[in-house]
Protein backbone atom coordinates (compact mmCIF):
# COMPACT_ATOMS: atom_id res chain seq x y z
CA UNK A 1 0.00 0.00 0.00
CA UNK A 2 1.51 3.28 -0.93
CA UNK A 3 0.52 6.94 0.17
CA UNK A 4 -1.58 9.23 -2.00
CA UNK A 5 0.96 10.45 -4.69
CA UNK A 6 2.37 14.15 -4.18
CA UNK A 7 1.13 16.51 -6.38
CA UNK A 8 4.06 17.59 -8.07
CA UNK A 9 3.91 14.90 -10.73
CA UNK A 10 2.41 16.01 -14.04
CA UNK A 11 -1.01 14.72 -13.85
CA UNK A 12 -4.14 14.87 -16.64
CA UNK A 13 -6.45 15.84 -13.76
CA UNK A 14 -6.25 15.93 -10.15
CA UNK A 15 -8.83 16.51 -7.21
CA UNK A 16 -7.40 18.14 -4.02
CA UNK A 17 -9.00 17.94 -1.07
CA UNK A 18 -12.08 18.25 -2.74
CA UNK A 19 -15.97 17.79 -0.82
CA UNK A 20 -18.84 17.81 -2.16
CA UNK A 21 -22.62 18.11 -0.22
CA UNK A 22 -25.55 18.00 -1.69
CA UNK A 23 -28.14 19.60 0.35
CA UNK A 24 -25.71 20.06 3.11
CA UNK A 25 -25.17 16.21 3.07
CA UNK A 26 -21.78 15.27 2.80
CA UNK A 27 -21.52 12.31 0.01
CA UNK A 28 -17.67 13.08 -0.86
CA UNK A 29 -14.46 13.65 0.90
CA UNK A 30 -12.14 14.96 1.87
CA UNK A 31 -11.04 13.16 -1.49
CA UNK A 32 -7.56 13.47 -2.95
CA UNK A 33 -6.79 11.85 -6.78
CA UNK A 34 -4.12 12.53 -9.75
CA UNK A 35 -4.15 11.17 -12.52
CA UNK A 36 -1.27 10.86 -14.32
CA UNK A 37 -0.63 10.54 -18.27
CA UNK A 38 -0.86 7.04 -18.80
CA UNK A 39 -2.18 5.81 -15.80
CA UNK A 40 -5.03 3.40 -15.09
CA UNK A 41 -6.55 3.85 -12.19
CA UNK A 42 -10.26 1.64 -10.94
CA UNK A 43 -12.25 3.15 -7.86
CA UNK A 44 -13.93 0.30 -6.36
CA UNK A 45 -16.22 1.32 -2.89
CA UNK A 46 -19.30 0.65 -1.66
CA UNK A 47 -22.48 1.73 -3.23
CA UNK A 48 -22.92 5.16 -2.46
CA UNK A 49 -19.48 6.27 -1.67
CA UNK A 50 -19.06 9.03 -3.95
CA UNK A 51 -17.34 6.90 -6.77
CA UNK A 52 -19.45 8.65 -9.64
CA UNK A 53 -19.31 12.25 -7.77
CA UNK A 54 -15.35 12.00 -8.18
CA UNK A 55 -15.85 10.62 -11.67
CA UNK A 56 -18.29 13.40 -12.52
CA UNK A 57 -15.61 15.83 -10.85
CA UNK A 58 -12.91 14.39 -13.00
CA UNK A 59 -14.68 14.85 -16.20
CA UNK A 60 -16.09 18.78 -15.47
CA UNK A 61 -19.11 18.09 -15.13
CA UNK A 62 -19.69 18.81 -11.83
CA UNK A 63 -18.36 21.43 -8.79
CA UNK A 64 -17.08 20.37 -5.73
CA UNK A 65 -18.32 22.60 -2.61
CA UNK A 66 -14.61 22.58 -1.36
CA UNK A 67 -11.27 21.96 -2.60
CA UNK A 68 -9.78 22.51 -6.30
CA UNK A 69 -10.33 20.50 -9.60
CA UNK A 70 -7.70 20.36 -11.82
CA UNK A 71 -8.18 19.49 -15.34
CA UNK A 72 -5.50 19.91 -18.37
CA UNK A 73 -7.95 18.09 -21.26
CA UNK A 74 -9.90 20.95 -23.39
CA UNK A 75 -12.91 20.60 -24.82
CA UNK A 76 -13.57 17.78 -26.51
CA UNK A 77 -10.13 16.01 -25.38
CA UNK A 78 -12.54 14.33 -22.37
CA UNK A 79 -14.58 11.29 -23.06
CA UNK A 80 -17.10 9.56 -20.46
CA UNK A 81 -18.81 6.06 -20.31
CA UNK A 82 -21.51 5.33 -18.81
CA UNK A 83 -23.04 2.06 -16.98
CA UNK A 84 -25.82 1.83 -19.70
CA UNK A 85 -24.59 2.15 -23.75
CA UNK A 86 -26.19 5.62 -23.45
CA UNK A 87 -27.09 5.63 -27.27
CA UNK A 88 -29.12 7.82 -29.08
CA UNK A 89 -32.26 5.39 -29.75
CA UNK A 90 -33.08 7.66 -32.82
CA UNK A 91 -29.62 7.07 -34.44
CA UNK A 92 -27.58 4.79 -35.73
CA UNK A 93 -24.31 3.52 -34.34
CA UNK A 94 -22.55 5.40 -36.83
CA UNK A 95 -24.07 8.32 -36.01
CA UNK A 96 -23.79 8.15 -32.57
CA UNK A 97 -20.06 7.42 -32.75
CA UNK A 98 -19.95 10.70 -34.86
CA UNK A 99 -21.76 12.85 -32.65
CA UNK A 100 -18.74 14.28 -30.41
CA UNK A 101 -16.85 14.91 -33.64
CA UNK A 102 -20.45 16.59 -35.38
CA UNK A 103 -20.51 18.66 -31.85
CA UNK A 104 -16.85 20.00 -32.30
CA UNK A 105 -17.66 21.02 -35.55
CA UNK A 106 -16.20 18.61 -37.72
CA UNK A 107 -18.27 18.28 -40.98
CA UNK A 108 -20.60 15.06 -41.67
CA UNK A 109 -18.38 13.39 -43.99
CA UNK A 110 -14.82 13.52 -42.17
CA UNK A 111 -17.08 12.28 -38.63
CA UNK A 112 -18.52 9.57 -41.12
CA UNK A 113 -15.40 8.30 -41.70
CA UNK A 114 -13.72 8.70 -38.14
CA UNK A 115 -16.78 6.66 -36.62
CA UNK A 116 -16.53 4.04 -38.92
CA UNK A 117 -13.09 3.33 -38.28
CA UNK A 118 -13.70 3.85 -34.67
CA UNK A 119 -16.63 1.53 -34.81
CA UNK A 120 -14.04 -1.68 -36.64
CA UNK A 121 -11.35 -0.95 -34.04
CA UNK A 122 -13.87 -2.29 -31.20
CA UNK A 123 -15.17 -4.91 -34.11
CA UNK A 124 -18.41 -3.45 -35.00
CA UNK A 125 -17.50 -2.83 -38.93
CA UNK A 126 -20.69 -4.17 -40.45
CA UNK A 127 -23.32 -3.06 -37.80
CA UNK A 128 -23.02 1.16 -38.87
CA UNK A 129 -26.84 1.34 -40.27
CA UNK A 130 -28.15 -0.16 -36.85
CA UNK A 131 -29.82 1.19 -34.21
CA UNK A 132 -29.30 0.53 -31.00
CA UNK A 133 -32.57 -1.35 -30.08
CA UNK A 134 -31.11 -3.93 -32.98
CA UNK A 135 -27.73 -4.43 -30.87
CA UNK A 136 -27.10 -6.72 -28.47
CA UNK A 137 -26.23 -4.91 -24.84
CA UNK A 138 -22.40 -5.90 -25.48
CA UNK A 139 -22.72 -4.32 -29.16
CA UNK A 140 -24.17 -1.73 -27.94
CA UNK A 141 -21.74 -1.06 -24.86
CA UNK A 142 -18.89 -1.26 -27.62
CA UNK A 143 -20.61 1.43 -29.85
CA UNK A 144 -20.35 3.35 -26.31
CA UNK A 145 -16.63 2.91 -26.38
CA UNK A 146 -16.21 3.65 -30.10
CA UNK A 147 -18.00 6.84 -29.58
CA UNK A 148 -15.41 7.88 -26.18
CA UNK A 149 -12.89 6.77 -28.10
CA UNK A 150 -13.22 8.70 -31.69
CA UNK A 151 -12.21 11.86 -30.04
CA UNK A 152 -8.94 10.27 -29.53
CA UNK A 153 -9.49 11.76 -26.23
CA UNK A 154 -6.27 12.62 -23.24
CA UNK A 155 -8.66 11.60 -20.39
CA UNK A 156 -10.70 8.24 -20.19
CA UNK A 157 -13.68 7.98 -16.99
CA UNK A 158 -15.79 5.23 -17.15
CA UNK A 159 -18.49 4.69 -14.64
CA UNK A 160 -18.95 0.56 -14.48
CA UNK A 161 -19.06 0.43 -18.05
CA UNK A 162 -19.51 -3.59 -17.75
CA UNK A 163 -21.77 -3.94 -14.44
CA UNK A 164 -24.51 -4.91 -17.23
CA UNK A 165 -23.27 -7.35 -19.14
CA UNK A 166 -22.45 -11.20 -18.28
CA UNK A 167 -18.92 -12.09 -17.00
CA UNK A 168 -18.16 -13.82 -20.21
CA UNK A 169 -19.03 -10.45 -22.73
CA UNK A 170 -17.30 -8.39 -19.92
CA UNK A 171 -13.96 -10.29 -19.66
CA UNK A 172 -13.36 -9.99 -23.52
CA UNK A 173 -14.71 -6.24 -23.87
CA UNK A 174 -12.06 -5.64 -21.06
CA UNK A 175 -9.27 -7.27 -22.36
CA UNK A 176 -10.67 -5.33 -26.02
CA UNK A 177 -10.78 -2.31 -24.00
CA UNK A 178 -7.14 -2.69 -22.57
CA UNK A 179 -5.88 -3.16 -25.77
CA UNK A 180 -7.45 -0.39 -27.84
CA UNK A 181 -6.07 1.87 -24.15
CA UNK A 182 -2.63 0.76 -24.74
CA UNK A 183 -2.69 2.33 -28.57
CA UNK A 184 -3.05 5.98 -27.05
CA UNK A 185 -2.72 5.41 -23.08
CA UNK A 186 -4.87 8.29 -22.74
CA UNK A 187 -5.28 8.70 -18.54
CA UNK A 188 -7.83 6.27 -17.63
CA UNK A 189 -10.00 5.79 -14.20
CA UNK A 190 -13.10 3.71 -14.17
CA UNK A 191 -15.42 2.56 -11.65
CA UNK A 192 -15.95 -1.11 -10.72
CA UNK A 193 -17.65 -3.18 -8.16
CA UNK A 194 -15.19 -6.32 -9.40
CA UNK A 195 -12.66 -6.51 -7.33
CA UNK A 196 -10.70 -8.64 -10.18
CA UNK A 197 -11.67 -6.44 -12.42
CA UNK A 198 -9.94 -3.26 -11.26
CA UNK A 199 -6.69 -5.66 -10.14
CA UNK A 200 -6.96 -6.56 -14.33
CA UNK A 201 -7.71 -3.25 -15.89
CA UNK A 202 -5.35 -0.75 -13.62
CA UNK A 203 -2.06 -0.41 -11.87
CA UNK A 204 -3.15 1.70 -9.22
CA UNK A 205 -6.67 0.44 -7.47
CA UNK A 206 -8.26 3.35 -5.22
CA UNK A 207 -10.56 1.86 -2.62
CA UNK A 208 -13.22 3.99 -1.00
CA UNK A 209 -15.18 3.78 2.18
CA UNK A 210 -18.12 4.35 2.91
CA UNK A 211 -20.19 7.83 2.43
CA UNK A 212 -18.70 10.59 2.83
CA UNK A 213 -16.34 8.61 0.01
CA UNK A 214 -12.77 8.85 1.36
CA UNK A 215 -9.74 6.76 0.38
CA UNK A 216 -9.15 3.84 2.61
CA UNK A 217 -6.56 2.05 1.13
CA UNK A 218 -4.61 1.93 -2.24
CA UNK A 219 -2.89 -0.66 -3.78
CA UNK A 220 -0.31 -0.28 -6.58
CA UNK A 221 0.36 -3.16 -9.18
CA UNK A 222 3.99 -3.58 -10.92
CA UNK A 223 3.39 -5.49 -13.82
CA UNK A 224 2.68 -3.93 -17.12
CA UNK A 225 0.13 -3.88 -20.29
CA UNK A 226 -1.01 -5.88 -21.74
CA UNK A 227 -2.00 -8.38 -19.48
CA UNK A 228 0.15 -11.73 -20.33
CA UNK A 229 -1.73 -14.99 -21.31
CA UNK A 230 -3.15 -16.45 -18.05
CA UNK A 231 -2.55 -13.62 -16.30
CA UNK A 232 -5.83 -14.21 -14.13
CA UNK A 233 -4.16 -17.24 -12.68
CA UNK A 234 -0.87 -15.90 -11.90
CA UNK A 235 0.03 -15.28 -7.79
CA UNK A 236 0.61 -11.80 -7.94
CA UNK A 237 -2.77 -11.21 -10.02
CA UNK A 238 -4.49 -13.12 -6.81
CA UNK A 239 -2.50 -11.88 -4.38
CA UNK A 240 -3.43 -8.20 -5.41
CA UNK A 241 -7.03 -9.58 -5.61
CA UNK A 242 -6.92 -11.01 -2.04
CA UNK A 243 -5.26 -7.55 -0.84
CA UNK A 244 -8.03 -5.62 -2.44
CA UNK A 245 -10.49 -7.28 -1.04
CA UNK A 246 -9.28 -7.34 2.12
CA UNK A 247 -9.10 -3.55 2.37
CA UNK A 248 -12.32 -3.44 0.58
CA UNK A 249 -14.19 -5.71 3.47
CA UNK A 250 -12.62 -3.68 6.13
CA UNK A 251 -14.09 -0.29 4.86
CA UNK A 252 -17.29 -1.99 4.49
CA UNK A 253 -17.86 -2.96 7.77
CA UNK A 254 -19.93 -0.76 10.20
CA UNK A 255 -17.92 1.33 12.28
CA UNK A 256 -18.55 1.34 15.75
CA UNK B 1 -55.85 -16.51 -30.27
CA UNK B 2 -55.71 -16.55 -33.89
CA UNK B 3 -55.39 -13.79 -36.25
CA UNK B 4 -58.81 -14.41 -37.75
CA UNK B 5 -61.01 -15.08 -34.48
CA UNK B 6 -59.29 -11.74 -32.96
CA UNK B 7 -61.44 -10.17 -36.61
CA UNK B 8 -64.41 -12.19 -36.13
CA UNK B 9 -64.87 -12.03 -32.56
CA UNK B 10 -66.00 -8.21 -32.50
CA UNK B 11 -67.86 -8.58 -35.90
CA UNK B 12 -69.91 -11.68 -34.34
CA UNK B 13 -70.66 -9.18 -31.33
CA UNK B 14 -72.01 -6.40 -33.18
CA UNK B 15 -73.78 -8.42 -35.78
CA UNK B 16 -75.71 -10.39 -32.78
CA UNK B 17 -76.59 -6.71 -31.18
CA UNK B 18 -77.66 -5.56 -34.38
CA UNK B 19 -80.05 -8.96 -35.08
CA UNK B 20 -81.53 -8.55 -31.36
CA UNK B 21 -82.25 -4.77 -32.07
CA UNK B 22 -84.14 -5.51 -35.09
CA UNK B 23 -85.84 -8.45 -33.67
CA UNK B 24 -86.46 -6.22 -30.87
CA UNK B 25 -88.06 -3.45 -32.64
CA UNK B 26 -90.18 -5.41 -34.73
CA UNK B 27 -91.32 -7.55 -32.17
CA UNK B 28 -92.21 -4.78 -29.98
CA UNK B 29 -93.67 -2.57 -32.74
CA UNK B 30 -91.37 0.50 -31.54
CA UNK B 31 -92.94 3.63 -33.72
CA UNK B 32 -89.25 4.75 -35.48
CA UNK B 33 -89.55 8.35 -33.85
CA UNK B 34 -88.58 6.37 -30.40
CA UNK B 35 -85.94 3.65 -32.04
CA UNK B 36 -86.00 3.11 -35.59
CA UNK B 37 -84.54 -0.48 -36.84
CA UNK B 38 -81.14 -1.22 -37.91
CA UNK B 39 -82.56 -1.90 -41.18
CA UNK B 40 -84.82 1.58 -41.54
CA UNK B 41 -81.07 3.56 -40.42
CA UNK B 42 -79.52 1.17 -43.23
CA UNK B 43 -82.00 2.60 -45.58
CA UNK B 44 -81.38 6.11 -44.62
CA UNK B 45 -77.50 5.50 -44.80
CA UNK B 46 -77.96 5.03 -48.06
CA UNK B 47 -80.08 7.15 -49.02
CA UNK B 48 -78.41 10.21 -47.60
CA UNK B 49 -74.98 8.93 -48.01
CA UNK B 50 -74.38 12.28 -50.08
CA UNK B 51 -75.49 14.81 -47.60
CA UNK B 52 -73.79 12.68 -44.75
CA UNK B 53 -70.59 12.75 -46.74
CA UNK B 54 -70.61 16.13 -47.39
CA UNK B 55 -71.22 16.88 -43.79
CA UNK B 56 -68.88 14.36 -42.22
CA UNK B 57 -66.24 16.69 -44.46
CA UNK B 58 -67.55 19.56 -42.90
CA UNK B 59 -66.69 18.04 -39.59
CA UNK B 60 -63.59 16.60 -40.54
CA UNK B 61 -62.16 19.71 -42.37
CA UNK B 62 -62.71 21.42 -39.32
CA UNK B 63 -60.97 19.45 -37.21
CA UNK B 64 -58.29 18.70 -39.03
CA UNK B 65 -57.88 22.57 -39.51
CA UNK B 66 -57.72 22.99 -35.95
CA UNK B 67 -55.39 20.25 -35.31
CA UNK B 68 -52.86 22.35 -37.73
CA UNK B 69 -53.46 25.54 -36.26
CA UNK B 70 -53.06 24.03 -32.54
CA UNK B 71 -49.94 22.66 -33.41
CA UNK B 72 -48.75 25.74 -34.66
CA UNK B 73 -49.57 27.20 -31.30
CA UNK B 74 -48.20 24.28 -29.45
CA UNK B 75 -44.92 23.41 -31.07
CA UNK B 76 -43.31 26.95 -30.94
CA UNK B 77 -44.20 27.57 -27.44
CA UNK B 78 -43.21 23.92 -26.16
CA UNK B 79 -40.10 24.68 -27.84
CA UNK B 80 -39.34 28.01 -25.77
CA UNK B 81 -40.93 26.91 -22.60
CA UNK B 82 -38.39 23.46 -23.14
CA UNK B 83 -35.63 26.44 -23.22
CA UNK B 84 -36.25 28.58 -20.96
CA UNK B 85 -38.13 28.18 -16.90
CA UNK B 86 -39.05 31.25 -17.08
CA UNK B 87 -41.43 30.68 -20.29
CA UNK B 88 -42.52 27.38 -18.94
CA UNK B 89 -43.71 28.82 -15.48
CA UNK B 90 -45.36 31.48 -17.06
CA UNK B 91 -47.57 29.36 -19.88
CA UNK B 92 -48.00 26.01 -17.73
CA UNK B 93 -50.59 27.28 -15.65
CA UNK B 94 -52.69 29.05 -18.16
CA UNK B 95 -52.36 25.92 -20.45
CA UNK B 96 -53.75 23.98 -17.66
CA UNK B 97 -56.60 26.17 -17.10
CA UNK B 98 -57.48 26.24 -20.56
CA UNK B 99 -57.31 22.17 -20.44
CA UNK B 100 -59.50 21.63 -17.29
CA UNK B 101 -62.23 23.98 -18.05
CA UNK B 102 -64.80 22.01 -20.13
CA UNK B 103 -64.86 22.96 -24.04
CA UNK B 104 -68.88 23.30 -23.45
CA UNK B 105 -69.05 25.94 -21.29
CA UNK B 106 -67.08 28.20 -23.57
CA UNK B 107 -68.72 27.24 -26.50
CA UNK B 108 -71.75 29.48 -26.29
CA UNK B 109 -69.67 32.35 -26.10
CA UNK B 110 -67.08 31.35 -28.96
CA UNK B 111 -70.07 30.67 -31.20
CA UNK B 112 -71.86 34.01 -30.80
CA UNK B 113 -68.18 35.74 -31.47
CA UNK B 114 -68.27 33.77 -34.74
CA UNK B 115 -71.85 35.39 -35.54
CA UNK B 116 -74.21 33.48 -37.60
CA UNK B 117 -72.95 34.34 -40.59
CA UNK B 118 -69.83 31.92 -39.65
CA UNK B 119 -69.97 28.68 -37.54
CA UNK B 120 -67.74 27.36 -38.83
CA UNK B 121 -65.07 29.74 -37.33
CA UNK B 122 -66.34 28.77 -33.85
CA UNK B 123 -65.78 24.82 -34.49
CA UNK B 124 -62.38 25.76 -35.76
CA UNK B 125 -61.77 27.58 -33.04
CA UNK B 126 -62.57 25.15 -29.99
CA UNK B 127 -61.32 22.40 -31.56
CA UNK B 128 -58.41 23.91 -31.84
CA UNK B 129 -58.58 24.61 -27.90
CA UNK B 130 -58.99 21.47 -27.07
CA UNK B 131 -56.31 20.03 -29.55
CA UNK B 132 -53.58 22.39 -27.72
CA UNK B 133 -53.48 20.96 -24.45
CA UNK B 134 -52.06 17.54 -25.41
CA UNK B 135 -49.83 18.64 -28.13
CA UNK B 136 -47.99 21.35 -26.39
CA UNK B 137 -48.05 19.29 -23.04
CA UNK B 138 -46.67 16.13 -25.32
CA UNK B 139 -44.08 18.22 -26.97
CA UNK B 140 -42.93 19.70 -23.56
CA UNK B 141 -42.63 16.36 -21.53
CA UNK B 142 -40.85 15.07 -24.75
CA UNK B 143 -38.64 17.79 -24.83
CA UNK B 144 -37.59 17.20 -21.53
CA UNK B 145 -37.03 13.88 -21.40
CA UNK B 146 -33.42 12.92 -22.82
CA UNK B 147 -31.49 10.61 -21.13
CA UNK B 148 -29.61 12.61 -18.51
CA UNK B 149 -26.55 10.72 -19.03
CA UNK B 150 -27.01 11.66 -22.98
CA UNK B 151 -27.52 15.67 -21.74
CA UNK B 152 -23.89 15.10 -19.29
CA UNK B 153 -22.52 14.19 -22.74
CA UNK B 154 -23.43 17.14 -24.27
CA UNK B 155 -22.17 18.92 -21.83
CA UNK B 156 -19.09 16.95 -21.92
CA UNK B 157 -18.33 17.63 -25.94
CA UNK B 158 -19.16 21.59 -24.75
CA UNK B 159 -22.26 21.04 -27.19
CA UNK B 160 -24.27 24.67 -27.79
CA UNK B 161 -27.92 25.68 -26.74
CA UNK B 162 -28.92 24.95 -30.54
CA UNK B 163 -27.08 21.56 -31.11
CA UNK B 164 -28.75 20.41 -27.90
CA UNK B 165 -31.83 21.42 -28.84
CA UNK B 166 -31.64 19.84 -32.54
CA UNK B 167 -29.37 17.07 -32.05
CA UNK B 168 -30.91 15.52 -28.60
CA UNK B 169 -34.21 17.36 -27.12
CA UNK B 170 -36.51 17.68 -30.47
CA UNK B 171 -35.37 13.88 -31.67
CA UNK B 172 -36.05 12.51 -28.26
CA UNK B 173 -39.45 14.22 -27.79
CA UNK B 174 -40.59 12.50 -30.77
CA UNK B 175 -42.72 9.54 -29.01
CA UNK B 176 -43.80 11.93 -26.66
CA UNK B 177 -45.00 14.38 -29.24
CA UNK B 178 -46.78 11.49 -31.55
CA UNK B 179 -48.90 10.17 -28.59
CA UNK B 180 -49.81 14.18 -27.90
CA UNK B 181 -50.95 13.79 -31.93
CA UNK B 182 -53.02 11.11 -31.22
CA UNK B 183 -54.79 12.59 -28.12
CA UNK B 184 -55.13 15.53 -29.57
CA UNK B 185 -57.10 14.06 -32.70
CA UNK B 186 -59.40 12.34 -30.87
CA UNK B 187 -59.98 15.52 -29.02
CA UNK B 188 -60.10 17.81 -32.01
CA UNK B 189 -63.22 15.66 -33.48
CA UNK B 190 -64.84 16.10 -30.05
CA UNK B 191 -64.17 20.40 -29.83
CA UNK B 192 -65.79 20.32 -33.58
CA UNK B 193 -69.00 18.51 -32.76
CA UNK B 194 -69.30 20.22 -29.05
CA UNK B 195 -68.91 23.74 -31.15
CA UNK B 196 -71.52 21.80 -33.87
CA UNK B 197 -74.00 21.55 -31.52
CA UNK B 198 -73.76 24.87 -29.82
CA UNK B 199 -74.56 26.64 -32.71
CA UNK B 200 -77.43 24.70 -33.23
CA UNK B 201 -79.04 25.78 -36.46
CA UNK B 202 -77.44 28.73 -38.55
CA UNK B 203 -75.27 27.49 -41.68
CA UNK B 204 -73.06 24.85 -39.87
CA UNK B 205 -73.73 21.67 -41.97
CA UNK B 206 -71.53 19.31 -40.36
CA UNK B 207 -72.32 15.80 -39.00
CA UNK B 208 -73.21 17.04 -35.33
CA UNK B 209 -75.50 19.83 -36.50
CA UNK B 210 -77.16 17.03 -38.71
CA UNK B 211 -77.92 15.30 -35.66
CA UNK B 212 -79.17 18.00 -34.22
CA UNK B 213 -81.57 18.94 -36.81
CA UNK B 214 -82.78 15.51 -37.52
CA UNK B 215 -83.88 14.59 -33.67
CA UNK B 216 -85.59 17.73 -33.94
CA UNK B 217 -87.54 16.76 -36.67
CA UNK B 218 -88.19 13.55 -35.11
CA UNK B 219 -86.32 11.91 -38.04
CA UNK B 220 -84.64 9.27 -35.83
CA UNK B 221 -83.12 7.02 -38.68
CA UNK B 222 -81.10 9.85 -40.22
CA UNK B 223 -79.94 10.65 -36.65
CA UNK B 224 -78.77 7.44 -36.35
CA UNK B 225 -77.51 7.34 -39.76
CA UNK B 226 -75.24 10.82 -38.84
CA UNK B 227 -74.30 9.42 -35.78
CA UNK B 228 -73.03 5.91 -37.16
CA UNK B 229 -71.22 8.03 -39.90
CA UNK B 230 -69.87 10.27 -37.23
CA UNK B 231 -68.26 6.96 -34.89
CA UNK B 232 -66.99 5.63 -38.68
CA UNK B 233 -65.30 9.35 -39.21
CA UNK B 234 -63.84 9.01 -35.23
CA UNK B 235 -62.74 5.37 -35.49
CA UNK B 236 -61.11 6.00 -39.51
CA UNK B 237 -59.26 8.84 -38.46
CA UNK B 238 -57.92 7.21 -35.10
CA UNK B 239 -56.90 4.22 -37.10
CA UNK B 240 -55.15 6.28 -39.44
CA UNK B 241 -53.16 8.55 -36.64
CA UNK B 242 -52.02 5.09 -34.79
CA UNK B 243 -50.70 3.44 -37.65
CA UNK B 244 -48.92 6.59 -38.72
CA UNK B 245 -47.45 6.65 -34.96
CA UNK B 246 -46.41 2.76 -34.93
CA UNK B 247 -44.50 3.44 -38.54
CA UNK B 248 -42.89 6.74 -37.74
CA UNK B 249 -42.31 5.09 -34.36
CA UNK B 250 -40.33 2.02 -36.27
CA UNK B 251 -38.29 3.97 -38.00
CA UNK B 252 -37.25 6.31 -34.97
CA UNK B 253 -35.96 3.13 -33.20
CA UNK B 254 -35.04 1.12 -35.87
CA UNK B 255 -37.09 -2.08 -35.46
Amino acid sequence: MTASSPASRPTVASLQDVVVRYDGRPVLGPFSLDLAPGASVALVGPSGCGKSTALRLLAGLEQPTEGVVRRTPGRGETAVVFQSPTLAPWSTALDNVALPLRLAGIAAGPAADQACAALARVGLAGSELKKPAQLSGGMAMRVSIARALATAPRLLLMDEPFAALDEITRRRLADDVMSLWTEARPALLFITHSVEEAVYMADRVIVMGPGPGRIVAEHALADGFPRPPRFRTSPVFRDAVEQVSLALQTAMEPTA
Amino acid sequence: MTRLTAILAPLALTLALLVGWELACRGLQLPVYLLPAPSAIAAALAEHAGSLFQAAWVTLSSALLALLLAALAAGPLALSAAVSPLVERAVQPLAVTLQVTPVVAIAPLVVSWAGLDHPEYATTALAAVVAFFPLFSGALTGLKSADPDLERLFDLYGATPGQRLWRLRVPAATPFVLEGVKVAVGLSVIGAVVAEISAGSGRSQGLAWTIVETTHQLRMAETFAALFALAILAVALHAVTRSAEVEILRKWRGR
